[in-house]
């Protein structure tokens, strides 16, 4: 949110949590553009994450959960639109028309009747483990973001845990879908 | 098979097909291969300065004055940090200007090799696209592309860093009609339903006033035409941000002189109690609209902007038009003309109140001040010039500061594209580079820099430019020994506590311009000023006028930081107390 002294008087309006999602041109410095715009400007970026999601026109998609007022996402849309590597931007308030997932790698270390707590708990979110040994294991947490926070707090309290997190993906429900310049589907 | 050519030879066979004439540059280690093709030009001039910060503000001055993109030409490290300044500058002010820097090897980047730093990370921010150009079969449609990008939509600077070995590196030339940039496309022409929303709100409005800016010299000397046709049209009173001035002529009656911090009280006035606000081509700068949740309170405003990021991002409008001025001008008039016919004979009539209340306003006559027998008022000085020169088809840069304002001020401009200074970054150091850039690209003409005497001693090198290439530019200098705008702030804000705002040890003005070959003159007295002037204007060489004026003279009206239009300072007399809030305001 601008921090600006000139700021406009919008606290009125209630900030909230949002999906901004761009494609762009997966080119050098493409994501220093995006985020250095966010931080140039005082927006707030909670998770960022970014692939190619197109090879072969070379398109990558940037998704990055921030919050704001409903003018302050607008105003963050135009000015990640203005980039020009920048081809198409849409904003995401936090709702049931979208779907949104976090993924999340956690290793448990522990042993005996504490490392099967900490099993039992990934058992009964559905979490899929991806490497086990006696003293250890690997669990892929996937969710949403509250999900996987809720689920991370829990298994901290029976040990030693070591976590690698993705940022939010979102994707619009139904059959609608964006598309750049030319008509093409991103 | 396609002919092979060297990078250097890419570069300038591309500036070549862009037109261009005159490089502003300083050579280096880095842009070596560079500056042998430019010896083998016919077409292009390079123009040597002593400083890289003079050669972007330079350009910035020939593309401000011409209309055309400016190029300048630094090489690595330094060369390109130097250039940052001037970049950001002409980011903020949108000028269109095209930046080659050279590079370390491809081989060396990212060894922290001599000369070496991280162009365009650090160019990133402020320019509207850069690029780092590793291959050389890539340079010709970079350059292009920089071009299309730094002139067209919103106009801005870019920068091309061209690592050494690419410079020497042979590949192939693309022409310019070969490249396309598919995620750039600038809109210019506006919907139609904003246009046909801004008309109703038009022809319904008693109390209008139109706030035009630098987007309209940036749409061409046409905007401004179809901007003063508006103006004539609708018989609306008109008002300009300090990029804005000379779109609408300035000595005309219906211009109510500049707005916003140092604008008139008419200006103000009109802003904050029209019925409408009809925004050409300006941004809501802070400095223009004061406090925002107190900014013209009761109007419907229209917008119109080339940038879509400039919609709603200060102040909330009712009519956001996304397109081009002249576009955007020209599609309201037809449909002012075609839909509302009777408009125009009944409008007069249903404004004449408005025009009364502004002229009522205009009695104030805010930009009034003291004279003086024996000190030359700083106003005064601006005046005289503005009177001695007003028949010469003058162009006026300005430094940073009191002397920038007293300039917007009291010179009056009728023409686009005759004004250069420093709005958004507020550069000292911009004034006289400018006056050399706008003299290159307007041979024969009166180009004048209004300075201070802090300000015209950042870039005090470049008088070396001046008199190299013969460029009868004349630095008119008010001298009153303080950085006089941060003396003014610390008087109004600080308690006069003048906390090193006063400048010792002077350079002699007169002797410094001897010293560099120009010519040195001073002025002391009101009497004197008006032939010594004149005697400035005659001379067909570089001066230095050194200006001495009242030391202590304010800068009025002002809003101060943190008030409304409605709450202007007119002069010394009139001490409104600011608020602690507003001493936090810059």
């Amino acid at each position: 949110m601008s921090k600006s002294a000139y700021e406009i008087d919008d606290h009125h309006d209630s900030v909230e949590r949002y999906v901004v999602v761009a494609w762009v041109d997966n080119e050098a410095g493409v994501l220093a553009r995006v985020s250095g715009l966010f931080s140039g400007r005082g927006y707030n970026i909670e998770s960022l994450a970014v692939s190619e999601v197109d090879h072969e026109r070379k398109i990558s998609r940037i998704t990055i959960a921030t919050n704001g007022t409903k003018e302050v996402i607008k105003q963050i849309q135009a000015q990640v639109l203005k980039l020009v590597p920048v081809h198409k931007v849409n904003t995401y308030p936090i709702n049931e028309e979208t779907i949104f997932r976090e993924l999340a790698l956690v290793k448990f270390i522990g042993e005996g009747e504490i490392l099967q707590k900490a099993e039992q708990l990934c058992v009964d979110n559905k979490f899929e483990f991806l490497d086990k040994t006696s003293k250890s294991f690997i669990v892929q947490a996937l969710g949403l973001r509250t999900e996987i926070d809720e689920f991370i707090k829990k298994i901290k309290a029976l040990g030693t845990v070591s976590i690698s997190r993705t940022g939010a993906l979102a994707m619009k429900k139904g059959s609608e879908t964006v598309k750049d310049n030319k008509g093409l589907v991103l | 098979m396609s002919e092979q050519l060297t990078g250097a030879e890419i570069v300038f066979k591309a500036l070549n097909e862009h037109g261009v004439d005159h490089i502003f540059g300083y050579p280096g280690g880095a842009v070596l291969p560079l500056y042998d093709q430019i010896s083998k030009e016919k077409n292009i001039k390079h123009i040597l300065v002593r400083h890289e910060q003079g050669a972007g503000h330079a350009a910035e001055g020939y593309a401000r004055s011409s209309g055309k993109p400016g190029i300048a030409l630094v090489t690595s490290g330094p060369g390109a940090t130097n250039m940052v300044t001037a970049l950001t500058d002409a980011y903020m002010d949108s000028i269109p200007l095209v930046c080659i820097s050279g590079q370390v090897p491809t081989h060396l980047i990212g060894t922290d090799a001599f000369q070496e730093c991280d162009t365009t990370g650090i160019t990133r921010p402020c320019t509207k696209h850069n690029w780092l150009v590793k291959d050389v079969n890539q340079l010709a449609e970079i350059i292009h592309k920089a071009f299309h990008i730094a002139t067209s939509g919103r106009p801005g600077p870019v920068l091309v860093d061209i690592p050494k070995d690419v410079q020497f590196q042979k590949g192939v030339y693309k022409s310019a009609n070969q490249v396309v940039v598919e995620t750039y496309k600038p809109k210019l022409k506006a919907e139609l339903t904003s246009i046909e929303k801004a008309v109703e709100l038009i022809v319904k409005s008693k109390k209008p006033i139109i706030y035009s800016g630098g987007g309209v010299i940036n749409a061409g000397t046409k905007a401004s035409d179809a901007l003063t046709e508006f103006a004539r049209v609708t018989n609306f009173p008109i008002t300009s941000t300090l990029q804005g001035l000379g779109a609408f002529p300035g000595s005309d009656p219906q211009f109510l002189g500049m707005l916003g911090m140092h604008g008139t009280y008419e200006a103000n006035n009109a802003m904050h109690e029209c019925d409408l606000m009809i925004n050409v081509g300006a941004r809501f700068d802070d400095r223009i609209t004061g406090r925002v949740d107190a900014f013209s309170p009761n109007s419907k405003k229209i917008h119109i902007d080339i940038d879509p990021s400039s919609i709603n991002k200060i102040v909330k409008v009712d009519v956001a038009i996304v397109g081009d001025c002249l576009s955007v001008l020209n599609d309201m008039l037809t449909t002012l003309k075609n839909k509302h016919s009777d408009f125009c004979s009944s409008n007069k009539e249903k404004i004449s109140d408005w025009w009364k209340q502004i002229n009522k306003w205009r009695e104030k006559k805010s930009l009034s001040y003291k004279h003086d027998d024996k000190l030359i008022m700083p106003q005064y000085a601006v005046e005289r010039l503005y009177e001695l020169t007003k028949n010469k088809d003058s162009f006026i840069t300005t430094e940073v500061g009191q002397h920038q304002m007293w300039a917007a001020q009291y010179y009056k401009f009728d023409k686009p594209n005759r004004w250069m200074t420093s709005g958004g970054l507020g550069t000292m150091g911009y004034g006289l580079p400018a006056a050399i850039g706008t003299q290159i690209a307007n041979p024969g003409k009166l180009v004048v820099d209004i300075a201070g005497e802090a300000s015209i001693l950042m870039n005090i090198q470049e008088m070396s430019t001046a008199v190299q290439y013969k460029l009868p530019i004349k630095i008119f200098i008010l001298n009153n020994q303080w950085m006089g705008m941060v003396r003014q702030w610390q008087e109004l804000l600080h308690g006069k506590n003048y906390s090193e705002s006063y400048t010792e040890a002077l350079p002699d003005f007169v002797k410094l311009a001897e010293a560099y070959g120009a010519v040195g003159i001073r002025a002391k007295t009101p009497k004197e000023l008006d032939d010594k002037i004149n005697e400035m204007v005659d001379i067909d060489r570089p001066v230095i006028f050194d200006c001495l004026v009242k030391k202590d003279e304010n800068c009025f009206p002002m809003i101060p930081s943190g008030k409304p239009h409605n709450e202007m300072i007119l002069g010394p007399e009139d001490d409104e107390g600011i608020t602690e809030e507003g001493k936090v305001l810059v």
